[in-house]
Parts: structure tokens; sequence; C-alpha cells
């Protein structure tokens, strides 16, 4: 018994994490119709941030936030402006322009390997001043990144729903998700709000790398293994769908962490993937994904 | 000098021309009907004036400015306010939310509350419906949406693509009463429709469209006494 509800609290906190990480993929699929294959090399870039931030200045590595967000913001904001924009200009009839995600897969590889080239191949690690500290709760035992980790998850999607709700911006961003042209006409600049949209979505990946560094290794193709579970969550939870995110998220976890404790590890991915495709069957837009939406 | 002036464009969908030189002006404070069969090309101008689609050669003035080089929110800027065919709305938005939308423009924004005021003057329905989503509204109620979303923008003209597409009658006939008291209070109105009696009986002029050419413009009275267009858009 307690076995497994240890499995559900460690499914729940690092399920939350990933969920975290398809948040930002779903948003800029959401707003931009593009699959951004870039993603978990966003998230590469992030967590290469996070570790030279807590290595070179030597400050905690959730402070070290307010560096690597906005600098992730920024990087975002750039890639899209600088390779993305072009191809959508070009493609501006089409409503899911399929020619961009040739483009990002094509960040992905240089990303990927100009990190390799300047870091190494090595798996590195960074021995922060919370990594391997634990709470107990009873019979419980909490990891402390983790459970930080959980509660950046939920800070940050609150603070992105109230922006997509109550500011100028955030209905902006949600006008020009709905109707791009109509959002023009009505004075939006909808480069612009793809610019800022994709800058949050990679901004959002400054915070997982910070949350994630503390326990996870960094090297050059970590994001590769986010990105299969981030299009994986997305999909089951629904493409552009807050809620589907973190829901996903939070069922890859806790199937991953709950199906370790009766089979070896490897077979638990057979599971997740069974269950997409269940899912899927059942409901082709995903959980939480609306025939009206997108 | 008019306050909206169109001279000589030419437009192209790929390699299909399908505005062929066509001139227009519009005067301030007048209703100006742009009347045709489907596939005249009046929806397309209206789109070359808001910047959606780039005329490939002629002039587009706005209050003595050309605007034919701007991008469509730049446009919106000046006062150019395109209520689209179809209506358009932010369907998963509430109706509240597609008018603060409408009222994104730097020179709208900071009169929010005086475009909510005026909106829901002109169109109570919306301030009822406020808090319910756009896609949920009926067709009628949509198509009030779409106005007033326009009207939030402060558009020194208002342009609308068939206000009264797939509407009931008396529907059709509340749009239309709506118009004129848009242009009442002092909006210049650019009017597209396939109801011909309902928009050139409003309007001070017209321009008729055949195949991406203004065939005929006149005054609107002079159009509707026009045997041929009776024939060919009245059926009479």
């Amino acid at each position: 018994m307690d076995t497994i509800l240890q499995g559900i609290v460690n499914g729940t906190l690092i399920g939350s994490i990933y969920g975290l990480a398809a948040l930002g993929l779903t948003l800029i699929f959401g707003v931009i119709k593009v699959i951004n294959f870039a993603h978990g090399s966003c998230l590469m870039v992030g967590m290469y941030a996070a570790y030279w931030a807590v290595k070179l200045l030597g400050i905690h590595p959730y402070l070290a936030m307010v560096i690597v967000v906005p600098a992730l913001f920024f990087f975002g904001y750039l890639m899209q402006d600088i390779v993305i924009k072009p191809v959508l200009k070009a493609q501006s009839d089409v409503r899911e322009p399929t020619e961009v995600i040739i483009v990002t897969t094509g960040v992905w590889y240089i990303l990927d390997n100009v990190t390799l080239m300047i870091f190494g191949a090595e798996y590195r690690v960074i021995q922060t001043s919370i990594s391997g500290k634990i709470f107990e709760l009873g019979d419980l035992i909490i990891s402390k990144p983790k459970f930080y980790g959980f509660i950046a998850t939920i800070v940050v999607s609150l603070a992105l729903v109230w922006f997509l709700k109550y500011t100028k911006m955030g209905k902006s961003i949600r006008a020009a998700s709905l109707d791009r042209e109509a959002a023009s006409l009505m004075g939006i600049n909808q480069y612009r709000v793809y610019n800022i949209a994709f800058g949050i979505g990679t901004a959002i990946m400054g915070v997982v790398g910070c949350a994630l560094i503390p326990f996870y290794y960094v090297f050059p193709t970590v994001g590769v293994i986010f990105d299969v579970k981030c299009f994986i969550i997305v999909v089951l939870g629904g493409l552009g769908s807050i809620p589907g995110a973190l829901i996903g998220g939070v069922i890859v976890g806790l199937i991953e962490s709950m199906g370790a404790q009766f089979m070896t590890s490897t077979w638990t991915e057979l599971i997740v993937y069974v269950v997409f495709l269940a899912v899927l069957f059942v409901k082709p837009a995903g959980l939480f994904g609306s025939k009206l939406d997108w | 000098m008019s306050l909206l002036e169109i001279k000589n464009i030419n437009c192209f969908y790929g390699d299909v021309q399908v505005i062929y030189d066509v001139s227009m002006h519009v005067n301030e404070g007048e209703i100006i009907s742009m009347i045709g069969a489907n596939g005249a090309g009046k929806s397309t101008i209206l789109k070359c004036i808001s910047g959606l689609i780039r005329a490939q050669s002629g002039e587009i003035y706005f209050d003595g400015a050309p605007i034919h080089h701007l991008r469509p929110e730049q446009i919106v800027d000046r006062g150019v306010v395109h209520v689209p065919e179809g209506r358009r709305l932010f369907t998963l938005m509430t109706v509240k939310e597609n008018l603060e939308v409408g009222a994104h423009n730097p020179r709208a924004h900071p009169h929010m509350k005086e475009g909510f005021d005026a909106v829901h003057a002109l169109l109570p329905r919306l301030k009822e419906r406020e808090g319910q989503l756009a896609a949920t509204l009926s067709g009628g109620e949509q198509q009030m949406v779409a106005i007033g979303r326009g009207m939030m923008a402060r558009p020194k003209i208002l342009m609308l693509d068939e206000p009264s597409l797939g509407l009931a009658p008396v529907l059709i006939k509340e749009i239309f009463q709506t118009i004129k008291k848009i242009a009442d209070r002092g909006t210049t109105v650019l009017l597209v429709e396939q109801d011909v009696q309902h928009s050139l009986s409003l309007s001070s002029r017209g321009y008729v469209l055949e195949h991406g050419r203004v065939v005929q413009e006149g005054t609107g009275k002079e159009l509707l006494d026009n045997p041929q267009i009776r024939e060919a858009y009245l059926g009479i």
C-alpha cells in the first residue's frame, strides 16, 4: 500500500514537470498552429542556461530563473522572428503551415549539434543545495526538488491562464489563435503576437530547465527525451489545451512511476503508448481537445 | 478631397487578375454601396483597402495620405475598419472580449469605456449577451457583434462586407437600420451587399461591379431606377 501511495506521489510530481514542459508546446501550437519540433532543444538550452548560471554564478537554481527565463523568452522570440516568420509569411494563406515543421526540425538539429560542439557529449550534473533533499511525511518520502517543480507548474499555469484571460496582450494572443485574419483587421500585428507567444512557450522551458537541473543530467540530446514525452502528452490532452497538457503530463508521470513498481521500466514506455493510442481511439481530439477549438 | 480614394487598382490571386483598373471614391459622411454578383471582386476591393491583400498596381488614399503600402494594423490605426464577410468572430471568446479586442488599436484603446457605451446604445442586445461565448450566439446576434467589434475600433470609415448574409428578412431590416444609425452618428460607411434594394435605398451613391470592373456608378436612386440593374439584380 505504501509503495503504491509513494508511486502516486512520485508520478504526480514528475508528471507535473512533464506537463509544464508540454504547456510551452501546446501554447505555441494553439497560437501559431505550428508543431515546434525544436521544443525539446529549447528545453535543452534552458537546462544548459540554468546549469551555467548555477555553476558560474554559484546561485541557487531557482534564483537562476531570474536570468534564465527572460533569456529563454528572447531566445524564443528571436527564433520565431528570424527563422520561422519568413516561412509563415510565405505560407500566410495556410491555416496549419506544415513547412514550418521542417524548419523547426532543422533548428532542433542545429541546436543539439552546436551544443555538442561547444560543450561536448558528457553528462553534466550539478550539486545544488537542494539536490537529493527530501521531506518525510510519515512513511512517504518526497523529493524536495520535484515538489518545488510541482509548485512551479501550478504557479506558471495559473499565471499563464491569468495572462491569457485578463491582459490586453493575452486577449490578442487568443484572438489571433482563433482567427488570424480577423485579428489583423482588429489592428493586431499577428507576427508580433506570434513572436511573443513563441517567447512565452520557450520561457516556460527556462522554468522547466531550472526545476530539472537539481536532479537531472544535462547533455546535448536531453531534449529528445522530453520532445517525445511532450508530443505524447500534448496529443493525449488535446492539442492547444492548457489543462490537457497538465493532466496529460500527470498521466504519463503516473504510468511511469506506478508501472516501474510492477515491471521493468522499459515496459512502462509501452504502457504509455498503449494508453496514448487508446485515448486517441476513443477521443481523437484528445482528453480536453474541443471540437470548436483551434 | 474625398475621405477614401481608390485610383486604378489591379489585383491578382496568383496569376489570375480579379480586379481591373478600379477607381472609386467615398466622401466623408456618405453611405456608399458596392453591388455586384458573386465573384465580381467586391470583397477583394475591401481586402485591398484594409491591407489584407496588396494591389499589384494603383493607389489608395485615405484622408489625403497613401495607405496602400501599409500593414493591416496600421490601416486600422488610421481609422479604416473592415468588418469581414461571414462575421469572423473570435468564437471561443465572450461577446465582451470580442468587443475589447475590437478596441485593440492605440487610437481606440484609451477610449474603450466610451466605445462600450456607444456600442451598447446602438446594439442593446450585446449588453445582455456580454458574458456569452460568441460561438453560441444566433446568426443575427453574431452579425451585431461583428459590427459592434468594428465600431469599437473608432472607425472614420466602416467597411461592411455582406452584413445581411444568411440572415432572416426581419433581421436584415434590423441590420440596415443599425447601419443607418451608424452613418447618422457621423461614421462614413462603405457597404458591400447582395441585397441591392435595401443597400441602394440607404446609399447616397453606388458602384456596380462586374468581373472585376466598375461598370456603372451613380446615386442610389439612379441605380435603383436603372432598368438594367433592376433586371440583373432585382429580377424585375
